[in-house]
């Protein structure tokens, strides 16, 4: 519903565009600002809830900072939160600014710990610009888990790493395999020729492929797809037809794993051409239902936000102080220990299929 | 009836529409080389499935260098087309995702309507506002890229399974035997080489570009004509926005980013003059192929993907410089005969 609006809202922006000449291009886009404020509004009034009534004993108050507002991915960790809320009889709020940005994450963060909240889990729009505010917090007694995208050390109690390099790697081998049915050949897709964690995950995949059980699998090419939909389709297109006989294709990214499941698709080679990688459920839906991508993979938002309030819970009820070497249970994930340099690691990453992936939306 | 070239005088007007004829043989001349030499490297080029790919890859970019070229022929040059493209995919994403008991087909005319409501706000600036070609669409590249993002807000993409499948097959539907999305570019094609040559405008067009001040002497309306040629350019983006929609089933911030410079590519390869005045449909839609051809082969030779951007940039300067080298032969050669 509110999408028509949006569009209608759109049209008669661009209508005074026509009669109007010149001078009115910064009007336009200014009253477009405030038609997409609007638009979100509803998000952070809803979500917000204060949370003053929180140093006054009895529940412990929490507050779950994502990024942003308003962004699928936040909203399913926030879902993970509240079940690990409801877990442990906590209140948890989410509360983020309207834009990833970090100067209104300050503040917000800033306000937070005036209210004198139990603890913060922040996913950080600047590793280094939030370390100040983090420091504070942890001085009035607040503590700091980030999850998703870290502050600095000094600026946080721990962080939840949501995967490692090395299990990112194995899983795509592992699901190309699968579905090449254990030979054939292979190709990877991936985003710009010098993406660093693309280019670490390529080296570890090739490791990947010494191993024994994978010696039948032929990895032919890797070709970079820019992350632009139309080169990464194009270049999906070349592998299969450069390989008439190419059994999977590995997209590490999300782009380029959606434009070669459509490349697939096109070209009349569901079943024939398997596409897998990293990719988001709402993306890839479409592949997984026609075949063209049978299950790809990416850490579950959900349980990254659920492991981040078991964590906070743990440390802001002093079962545990945050040093490495502390072990502490999270619910149904198990029991998890903080590693020498600070970190939590979430575990392997989430495969998606057509059995789990209507129960996601991110 | 006069040609596209500029100038002409009565008595060189045989020799003059020899040569037109035979501008585009140094750009058929090189493609055909480049197709024999990729093959020698990999066979598979010749297939036909390949060669479809190649034609569906280009449909668009025809489409939207036809505008482009229209645009350059007037003097000027249209750098929102990528941006425009994206509003309009994005907008009409959003609406059929909204609504998909809507008619896919509606889509187009909407999309279209989108795209000239953009492009007349262009055409506005630049026809009555005076503000060069270059600088005003520079800012509205911006601008609608921006309304791009202010748009679709925090949702940021429109993927497959919010599409119903009746709008994807508006590019991808075949019922003709031939992919819509490549008849498309030829209706298209078509409509544009018998708007230019047959119709008024189409002629004021030419005379605007080779000779701004002689065509207001001869009472052509210069301003109505440019705010027209910004108005059709941004029509013919909003129906690519519909097409690219479509056939890539997704609409995002960054659908079609810097598509402009593959569009003014193909039309100045294909021998628009960006001195304004001369340019043919028929060799913009070779400039297209051409860069089709070029993609398609440096995937399948296997050059190094670090080498690929330069070597495309290589490939395009040589087919200019063939292409005027054998054009330059062509006219000596008919001027010494006559």
């Amino acid at each position: 519903m509110s999408t028509k609006l949006k569009l209608f809202a759109v049209m008669s922006l661009l209508l005074p565009m026509l009669i109007a000449c010149g001078g009115s291009a910064p009007a336009t886009d200014g009253s477009a600002t405030n038609g997409s404020a609007t638009d979100v509004s509803p998000t952070t009034a809803a979500d917000s809830q204060p949370a003053s009534d929180s140093a006054s004993g009895g529940a412990k108050t929490y507050v779950l900072v994502p990024k942003n507002l308003g962004n699928p991915y936040f909203d399913t960790a926030n879902k993970g939160a509240q079940e690990a809320a409801q877990e442990l009889s906590v209140t948890v709020t989410y509360q983020g600014s309207a834009a990833a940005d970090a100067t209104q994450q300050i503040q917000l963060l800033n306000s937070l710990i005036a209210q004198n909240v139990n603890g913060l889990a922040i996913s950080a729009n600047d590793a280094d610009a939030l370390v100040p505010v983090g420091k504070s917090a942890i001085d009035a007694g607040i503590p700091v888990v980030t999850w998703d995208s870290s502050i600095a050390e000094g600026g946080r109690t721990v962080h939840i790493n949501q995967a490692v390099s090395a299990d990112i790697a194995a899983i795509q081998i592992k699901m190309a395999s699968e579905l090449a049915g254990g030979s054939g050949k292979i190709a990877i897709l991936s985003a710009t020729s010098t993406a660093p964690n693309q280019n670490e995950w390529i080296a570890l995949m090739q490791e990947e492929l010494k191993k024994p059980e994978y010696a039948n699998l032929e990895l032919v090419e890797t070709v970079y797809g820019d992350d632009q939909d139309e080169k990464s389709y194009t270049e999906a297109q070349g592998l299969m037809t450069k390989y008439p006989d190419l059994k999977v294709i590995i997209a590490p990214t999300t782009v380029g794993i959606a434009a070669s499941a459509r490349a697939v698709q096109d070209a009349g080679k569901i079943g024939t051409v398997f596409v897998t990688g990293l990719g988001t459920p709402n993306q890839m839906r479409e592949y997984v239902k026609s075949g063209a991508s049978p299950q790809f993979a990416l850490w579950n938002p959900a349980d990254l936000g659920y492991l981040a309030i078991h964590a906070l819970h743990a440390i802001a009820s002093g079962q545990i102080e945050g040093k490495p070497g502390d072990s502490f249970s999270a619910g149904r994930l198990g029991q998890y220990t903080i590693a020498d340099d600070g970190t939590i690691l979430l575990g392997p990453p989430t495969v998606f299929n057509s059995d789990n992936i209507d129960s996601f939306d991110f | 009836m006069v040609t596209e070239t500029r100038a002409i005088d009565a008595p060189h007007r045989g020799l003059v529409q020899t040569f037109v004829r035979f501008r585009e043989i140094g750009l058929i001349a090189f493609i055909v080389v480049l197709a024999f030499f990729v093959t020698l490297r990999n066979p598979v080029f010749l297939t036909f499935n390949n060669l479809r790919d190649i034609v569906l890859n280009i449909s668009i970019l025809v489409i939207v260098a036809l505008a482009q070229a229209m645009v350059i022929i007037t003097r000027g040059i249209d750098l929102s087309v990528g941006s425009t493209i994206g509003l309009s995919a994005m907008m009409v994403s959003f609406m059929i995702a909204a609504m998909p008991e809507l008619s896919p087909w509606l889509m187009l005319p909407l999309g279209m309507l989108i795209g000239a409501i953009l492009g007349s706000f262009n055409g506005t600036l630049i026809a009555l506002g005076r503000v060069p070609p270059i600088i005003a669409t520079l800012g509205t590249l911006s601008i609608y890229r921006g309304l791009i993002f202010l748009y679709s807000g925090t949702k940021s993409t429109i993927n497959a399974y919010e599409m119903p499948p009746a709008f994807r097959q508006i590019a991808k539907g075949a019922p003709l035997g031939i992919p819509n999305l490549i008849l498309f570019a030829v209706a298209v094609a078509v409509i544009v080489f018998l708007f230019l040559r047959y119709t008024r405008v189409g002629r004021d067009i030419y005379t605007v570009g080779s000779n701004p001040d002689a065509a207001r002497f001869a009472g052509i309306p210069l301003q109505r004509t440019l705010f027209l040629v910004y108005l059709i350019s941004g029509l013919l983006c909003g129906l690519a926005g519909v097409l690219w929609a479509s056939r890539f089933e997704s609409a995002q911030n960054n659908t079609a980013l810097g598509f402009e410079l593959q569009t003014v590519a193909a039309a100045v390869v294909g021998g628009v003059s960006t001195l304004g005045g001369s340019g043919r449909v028929i060799g913009v839609v070779l400039g297209a192929f051409l860069l089709g051809v070029i993609n398609n082969a440096l995937t399948l030779i296997q050059i190094s993907p670090f080498w690929q951007q330069a070597a495309q940039g290589l490939l395009i300067l040589l087919a200019v410089i063939v292409d005027a080298t054998i054009s330059g032969r062509l006219q000596r050669m008919i001027g010494g005969r006559s």
